[in-house]
C-alpha cells in the first residue's frame, strides 16, 4: 500500500512509521505544520509544531530512507479546532481538542488530501488497534492499558477508519521506546508530549482569559444561592474543578466545594458538596459511529474523560432530539454513579475493547 | 526507484564541474595555510591567489577586489550589513535601505534585520508583473533624499522566476548620486554577461556554478567601505577573517572558468532545452502559464504556474515519479509560504501555491524533458483531483 506516515517529531510516531515501512509499505512521511504564525516555529515553543519538532520529523525520514514533506495545516487547524475550542469555552463547556483535531484535521483534511494524491491509508503513532470484525473493521483499545488513546479516536466513521493505520496497538509504550533506540531513531528519549499543543504555557485559563476577554460574575453555592466570591471569567471553570475557586471560607459543614455547573450567559459559576456532582444519566449529542450505528441498546461501558475510568452503562440512542437541533441523542445510563461529568466532554462508547463510537456530553443528571 | 531521478533543479545547485573535481581533490591531500610564511604557505597563498586573479579577469575587476566568504548568504550579508554600517558610520543620516522586493532571503532577511534591530529605513521597490524593477520607483525613492540613502540592493537575475533586473540602469542611477549598489548576482554568474565592475558589491555562490558548497565571494569596488561581519585574522582585506578553503577556493574559480568558457554554448543550449521544455508542457497540460519575464529571463528556468493545483502536491508526485525540481523558495521549517516574489509580482497567494520551478543546467538533456512530459499529465491531473488545499 501507500501509506502516508505522519510524522509528530515523537517517538511514537517514528517507530509506527519505521513499522509500516517494515511491513512492506510505500510510506511518504509527512509533518503537520498546525501552529499558525511560522514565526511561532522559530520560537521554540514547547508542545507540536516547533522548528525542532519538524527537523526530528525530517531526520526520522531519513533515517528510514522515506521521502519527507511538511503539510501546512495551520489555518484549517486554527479555524476546526482552536477556534472551536474557544467557542466551547465561551458557552461553558469544556471540549476535548484532540477528538477535534483528529476527526477533523487528522483523518479528513490530511486523509482526504492523501486519498486524493493517490495514497491509501495514514499511518499515525496512536495507540490503539484496528482488528477486522465480522461487520468490517472495529477500532479497538491498546493493549498498553497506560497508553491507550482509543478515546481520542472515538470520533472516527466508518470511512476515517478504513484509511488509518496504527501500528502501535499491540505494543507497550517501553518496547516502542526501546525500538526507537534499536533501529537508531535519536527520538527515542524525547519526552511524551502533553496537554494541549496550541496553549505553550500551559496555562490554559490564562490562554482564554487573553482571547475571550474577562466576565466577571458571582460564584454562587448550588444549594443556598448565597453569592461566596467573584470571579474573571466563568469559562476558565470545569464542572468537577475542586482547586482554583479563590473562595477564602470553607463551607458551613467544613466540606471542600465543587465546580457543580457553569453558565457563561449570566457568568455565574455554581459551586457545592462532591455529592452533587454525582450522576448517572448522561445526554451527549452529535453521534459519531466507528463502525454501523447501534440498534437497540448497547450494554457495554462508557468512558467520559481522557485518561478516565471505564464506567459500565447501558447506552440507547434516542432518535428525536428533545434538546432541540433534531440530531440523534446519545443516553448512557451508568449502573454506579460517577463523580464530575463536564459538559463538551466526549463520551465514548465501549463494547468489550471495542470502540462503538463517540458523542458530545450536554448535560448529565441523577435518575 | 530504479532509475536515476531526472534532475529539474539546478537554480538550487549544480552539479560539480569536473574542472571543480580536479581542481578540490588536488588541493584536498596538500597542507599549508595560506597565510603561513613558509613554503607550505606559500604555495598555497599562491593557489588562493591565482584563483582570485582568475575570477576578478572573468567579471571584469581586479584581484583585490574579489573577498572570499564561505558562500553567496554570507556574501550578501556582508555587503547588506557592512555597506550600512559604514555608510551610517561616515553620516548618521544615511539609514535609508533600498531593495527590491524580489530579492533572494540572503537579502530580504538582512535588510529586514537591519530595520527591526538597526534602525535602518527600509523601502522595497515594486517589481511589475513580469517580476521586473520599475525603475522609476527607484528614481522617486532616491530623488526624495539621496542623501540619506545607506544603500540600493538589486539582484541581477532572480532566482525564481529568473527575470533579469534592468542593472546597469540602478546603476547609472546609484552612480549619479554616489548610493553604493549591492547585487545578488548568484544566479547570473557564469550564465549572464556579468561586469561586476558596473557595480559597487557584487555576490556569487560557489556550487549555483559547478563549484564547491560553502564557498563563495563578494567583489567589492575599490575604496567601498565596508564594515566586516566576522572579525579575528583579517585574512581577507580585514573585510573578512578565518583561514582560507584553499580547496574550495581553487574549485570555485574552476568552475568560473568552465562556466566562462563554455558560457556561449551551454546559454544557447539551455535556452533551446527550456523553450522545448515550456512548449511541451503547455501543449500537453491545461491550465499551464508561464511566469516571469519570456525574453529577459535567466536561460535555464521555467517557472509555471499549474491552474487548480497546490504546488506542494505536484512536488511530493513529481519526485515520487522521479522528476527533482522545487517552489523556487524553501523555508527552514520546510513550510511552504507563498513566494514573495510572486507576491510582489501582483500574483494572487492560490495562483502562487501553484506554481513550480523547472531549472536546467550544465548536465540537462533533452532526455530529461522528455521524462518530465511523460509523467506530468497524470501527475496534474492527480494534483487537480486533489484540489488547492485550504
Amino acid at each position: 500500500m501507500k501509506v502516508v506516515a505522519a510524522l509528530s517529531g515523537g517517538v511514537d510516531s517514528a517507530v509506527a512509521a519505521a513499522r509500516a515501512v517494515d511491513a512492506g509499505h510505500d510510506v511518504t512521511g509527512i509533518h503537520l505544520a498546525l501552529a499558525r504564525s511560522p514565526q511561532s516555529h522559530r520560537t521554540g515553543a514547547r508542545g507540536c509544531c516547533t522548528l525542532e519538532d519538524a527537523r526530528d520529523a525530517r531526520r526520522v525520514a531519513d533515517v528510514l530512507g522515506i521521502p519527507f514533506y511538511v503539510w501546512d495545516l495551520s489555518d484549517r487547524f486554527a479555524e476546526d479546532v482552536i477556534d472551536d475550542f474557544l467557542e466551547e469555552y465561551a458557552a461553558g463547556r469544556t471540549p476535548n481538542p484532540c477528538l477535534r483535531c483528529n476527526e477533523k484535521i487528522k483523518f479528513t483534511a490530511v486523509l482526504d488530501r492523501a486519498l486524493a494524491l493517490g495514497f491509501d491509508a495514514i499511518s499515525t503513532g496512536h495507540y490503539a488497534r484496528i482488528v477486522d470484525g465480522p461487520a468490517g473493521r472495529e477500532l479497538h483499545r491498546a493493549v498498553d492499558p497506560a497508553k491507550d488513546q482509543s478515546y481520542v479516536l472515538g470520533v472516527l466513521d466508518r470511512d476515517q477508519l478504513a484509511g488509518a493505520m496504527f501500528p502501535l496497538g499491540d505494543s507497550l509504550k517501553t518496547a516502542v521506546r526501546e525500538e526507537a533506540a534499536r533501529r537508531g531513531l535519536l527520538v527515542a528519549d524525547k519526552p511524551d508530549s502533553h496537554d494541549i499543543c496550541f496553549v505553550p504555557t500551559g496555562d490554559t485559563g490564562a490562554w482564554l482569559r487573553d482571547r475571550l476577554g474577562a466576565a466577571p460574575g458571582d460564584i454562587l453555592d448550588a444549594e443556598s444561592g448565597e453569592a461566596l466570591g467573584q470571579h474573571e471569567g466563568a469559562f476558565a471553570f470545569t464542572v468537577g474543578q475542586r482547586r482554583g475557586l479563590g473562595l477564602g471560607h470553607p463551607a458551613a459543614d467544613g466540606a471542600r466545594r465543587y465546580v457543580l455547573g457553569v453558565d457563561t450567559a449570566t457568568s455565574t459559576v455554581l459551586v457545592g458538596p462532591p455529592v452533587l456532582l454525582d450522576v448517572d444519566v448522561i445526554r451527549a449529542e452529535r453521534p459519531r459511529w466507528c463502525g454501523p450505528a447501534p440498534v437497540g441498546p448497547v450494554e457495554g461501558h462508557v468512558q467520559l474523560r481522557a485518561h478516565g475510568e471505564p464506567v459500565a452503562a447501558v447506552v440507547e440512542v434516542v432518535d428525536v432530539d428533545v434538546d432541540g437541533d433534531g440530531g440523534p441523542v446519545v443516553v448512557a445510563h451508568l449502573r454506579d454513579r460517577t463523580r464530575g461529568v463536564a459538559p463538551g466532554q466526549a463520551l465514548v462508547v465501549y463494547d468489550g475493547t471495542r470502540v462503538v463510537g463517540s458523542a458530545t456530553i450536554t448535560r448529565s443528571t441523577r435518575a | 526507484m530504479a532509475t536515476t531521478p531526472v534532475y529539474l533543479d539546478h537554480a538550487a545547485t549544480t552539479p560539480l564541474r569536473p574542472e571543480a573535481l580536479a581542481a578540490i581533490t588536488a588541493e584536498l591531500g596538500e597542507v599549508g595555510n595560506p597565510s603561513s610564511l613558509h613554503a607550505s604557505g606559500r604555495r598555497a597563498r599562491r593557489v588562493v591567489e591565482e584563483s582570485r586573479e582568475s575570477i576578478a579577469a572573468h567579471l571584469g575587476v581586479s584581484a583585490g577586489e574579489v573577498v572570499f566568504t564561505s558562500g553567496g548568504t554570507e556574501a550578501d550579508n556582508l555587503a547588506v550589513k557592512g555597506i550600512y554600517r559604514a555608510r551610517r558610520g561616515a553620516d548618521d543620516r544615511r539609514r535609508r535601505v533600498l531593495a527590491s522586493a524580489v530579492e533572494h532571503h540572503a537579502v530580504l532577511d538582512p535588510v529586514q534585520w537591519l530595520g527591526d534591530a538597526e534602525q535602518a529605513d527600509v523601502s522595497w521597490l515594486a517589481v511589475d508583473d513580469l517580476g521586473r524593477l520599475r525603475l522609476e520607483w527607484l528614481e522617486k525613492e532616491i530623488a526624495a533624499a539621496p542623501e540619506t540613502v545607506a544603500l540600493v540592493t538589486v539582484m541581477w537575475a532572480n532566482n525564481e522566476v529568473g527575470t533579469i533586473q534592468p542593472i546597469a540602469e540602478v546603476a547609472a542611477l546609484c552612480a549619479e548620486h554616489g548610493i553604493p549598489l549591492h547585487t545578488d548576482a548568484v544566479q547570473a554568474v557564469g550564465t549572464l554577461d556579468v561586469d561586476a565592475g558596473t557595480v559597487d558589491s557584487l555576490a556569487l555562490s560557489g556550487h549555483k556554478v559547478g563549484g564547491p558548497h560553502g564557498v563563495g565571494a563578494v567583489v567589492l569596488r575599490r575604496g567601498l567601505a565596508v564594515e566586516p561581519l566576522i572579525h579575528g585574522g583579517g585574512q581577507e582585506r580585514d573585510v573578512r577573517s578565518g583561514t582560507l578553503d584553499t580547496p574550495a577556493i581553487a574549485g570555485l574559480a574552476a568552475a568560473v572558468g568552465a562556466s566562462m568558457r563554455d558560457r556561449g554554448e551551454r546559454v544557447e543550449r539551455l535556452r533551446e532545452l527550456r523553450d522545448a521544455l515550456v512548449a511541451d508542457v503547455l501543449a500537453t497540460v491545461d491550465g499551464v502559464t508561464r511566469n516571469g519575464d519570456p525574453h529577459d529571463c535567466l536561460p535555464g528556468i521555467a517557472h509555471l504556474s499549474f491552474e487548480g493545483c497546490e504546488g506542494d502536491a505536484l512536488l511530493l508526485l513529481l519526485d515520487a515519479a522521479g522528476v527533482e525540481c522545487s517552489r523556487g523558495s524553501a523555508c527552514s521549517a520546510g513550510v511552504p509560504q507563498p513566494s514573495h516574489v510572486l507576491l510582489a509580482m501582483g500574483m494572487d497567494p492560490v495562483a502562487a501555491r501553484s506554481s513550480l520551478r523547472l531549472s536546467l543546467g550544465h548536465t540537462s538533456t533533452r532526455a530529461d524533458i522528455d521524462r518530465l512530459v511523460e509523467v506530468l499529465p497524470a501527475v496534474v491531473a492527480r494534483a487537480r483531483r486533489a484540489g488547492t488545499a485550504r
